[in-house]
């Protein structure tokens, strides 16, 4: 176990060393002391690492991450795991804004609560919240599954494309285009997957599905009204 | 940007430290707003009233000012001179003559109350804290704020907090696009703003639900059905602190909450420093929704 004081090494410092770490290294567990809520920190990863950072983050923790899987004990600010590759984020407590937002691929885990737009924009990225997420979740997300556990606050899934949203919970409305569906086999076994991956304690079947109503892909007079 | 900061104390013991504690947290909001910065202190309530006045020629015109405002009152007065700021201790009563002496002279009134003096300037948190010696100032609550402005000129009115009733103040992270028809309509019932900023148009808008007879919690709530814009708001009254985003919440705002103290921060960030943090309750304010306390 590798650890770095960020009361001693500067964030610049400490991203360098993350991200020099190749494929192969042979450091992989690595702990974060006194983050404090510095922004940026263990962006731009790009080895499988495992980075625990003890405490709460700024903005923009774990950005563009690929392949590690960054830990975080504490609670995250804006725009976590933005455009994550792949890899794993877990955090423990709450995640502010935009969470996820851009993601292509890998597991965000929220155990707290993710405020508004978490998955704004995924393309690909799969995102597990246990509590609640705020207004305008998944707003004109692409591709991949955002999972809450808890209820989704105003106009989810706003100007949906094709990724899939399932709320174990109420939703207090839906946005432009998006509308319930039914859950089939498959959509059972992504989400036991997802459940399962996550450590997260629900059934599949407690869930409902919502997705695009596909009325916006292409301008049509008679949908002006919901542009 | 701009970056808030505010802190309510529970615990009577942290009064000491209270101005300590709030530079601490607006220094580590520096880099949100480096144009100017202002912190709103409540400390002791005294009898008589606290008015805090500015000058960009402190030594002229606070020379003297205490004996010639004693004389047009007709009772005593004192003043402690902090740089360019100055609160004046007044008898209960002499606001209004108080105000038409000062204004005369070219000063500028930064606020009025019997327990609240702020204290703002153009400039970095660290400085503009440092020439206050804010660290030294004991009280019950106060709120801080570094600016990085875009409504209105960087000049020290310009700065936060803004104050338009006794004891009342307000910091602003955001932008609103309705003030100049809400300039006119508080105008119109006497809540005159005296700058160009959009802010204190806020601020004007919250004096006047108070004076109505709103609580804070339902000045606080009238926000969101009449203003329009993009608000972060923190707010301080003689026993209260309360906390409102508009709807859409894009201006960052989180919370903290142990035994001893309720915090605000525009960022995690700014509670780093603050005794018992990794225990506290840590959240996200909601948007649309109204939080305050009051003792």
């Amino acid at each position: 176990m590798q650890t770095i004081d960020m009361a001693t090494t500067s964030l610049r410092d400490l991203n360098a060393l993350l991200q020099a770490q190749a494929a192969k290294t042979n450091q992989t567990a690595w702990a974060i002391e006194n983050p404090r809520g510095a922004h940026a920190v263990a962006v731009g990863l790009d080895a499988p690492i495992e980075v625990t950072v003890k405490g709460s983050t700024g903005y923009y923790c774990a950005g563009m991450n690929k392949q590690a899987t960054v830990h975080v004990t504490g609670s995250a600010g804006p725009g976590v795991a933005e455009n994550m590759m792949s890899g794993t984020v877990i955090i423990e407590g709450d995640a502010s804004q935009y969470a996820g937002a851009t993601g292509h691929g890998g597991l965000l885990v929220i155990k707290g609560n993710a405020s508004s737009r978490c998955g704004i924009s995924m393309k690909g990225i799969n995102i597990v919240v246990f509590g609640n997420v705020g207004h305008m979740s998944a707003f004109m997300a692409q591709s991949g599954n955002l999972v809450v556990l808890g209820d989704a606050g105003d106009a989810l899934g706003d100007s949906l494309y094709e990724a899939r949203l399932f709320v174990r919970g109420s939703v207090k409305s839906l946005g432009s285009d998006c509308i319930e569906k039914e859950m089939r086999p498959e959509h059972i076994a992504i989400l036991t997957d997802l459940l399962a991956r996550s450590g997260a304690d629900a059934k599949p079947e407690e869930f409902k599905r919502y997705g695009s109503a596909r009325k916006l892909y292409n301008f049509h007079v008679d949908h002006a009204g919901a542009y | 940007m701009c970056g808030i900061v505010g802190l309510f104390l529970k615990n009577e013991a942290l009064r000491p430290e209270l101005g300590s504690m709030l530079t601490d947290m607006l220094i580590t909001m520096t880099d949100r707003g480096p144009d100017s910065a202002g912190i709103a202190i409540y400390g002791d309530a005294q009898d008589g009233l606290k008015m805090t006045i500015q000058s960009d020629t402190p030594k002229v015109s606070f020379a003297g000012l205490d004996a010639a405002l004693a004389e047009v009152l007709g009772a005593p007065v004192a003043i402690k001179v902090l740089d360019t700021h100055a609160v004046l201790s007044l008898p209960e009563g002499t606001e209004a003559a108080a105000r038409a002496f000062l204004t005369a002279r070219g000063l500028r009134i930064m606020g009025t109350g019997h327990s609240m003096e702020i204290f703002k300037e153009v400039g970095l948190p660290k400085d503009v804290a440092a020439r206050f010696g804010i660290r030294d100032m004991g009280g019950s609550h106060g709120i801080g704020h570094t600016r990085m402005a875009t409504e209105s000129a960087v000049t020290t009115l310009g700065a936060h907090p803004f104050s338009t009733g006794d004891d009342q103040c307000l910091v602003h992270n955001g932008s609103l696009s309705n003030h100049n028809q809400m300039r006119r309509v508080l105008s119109a019932k006497g809540f005159v703003p005296q700058t160009q900023n959009d802010t204190e148009v806020a601020a004007c808008y919250i004096s006047s639900r108070l004076a109505e007879g709103a609580n804070l919690g339902q000045a606080l709530d009238g926000t969101l059905q009449d203003l329009d814009g993009f608000f972060t708001f923190v707010v301080g009254t003689r026993n209260g602190f309360g906390v409102v985003r508009d709807p859409v919440a894009c201006k960052p705002a989180v919370m903290a909450e142990t035994a001893d103290y309720v915090a605000f921060g525009s960022e995690y960030r700014a509670f780093a420093k603050l005794p018992g943090i990794d225990d506290a309750r840590i959240w996200e304010p909601e948007p649309a929704t109204v939080y305050f306390w009051e003792r």
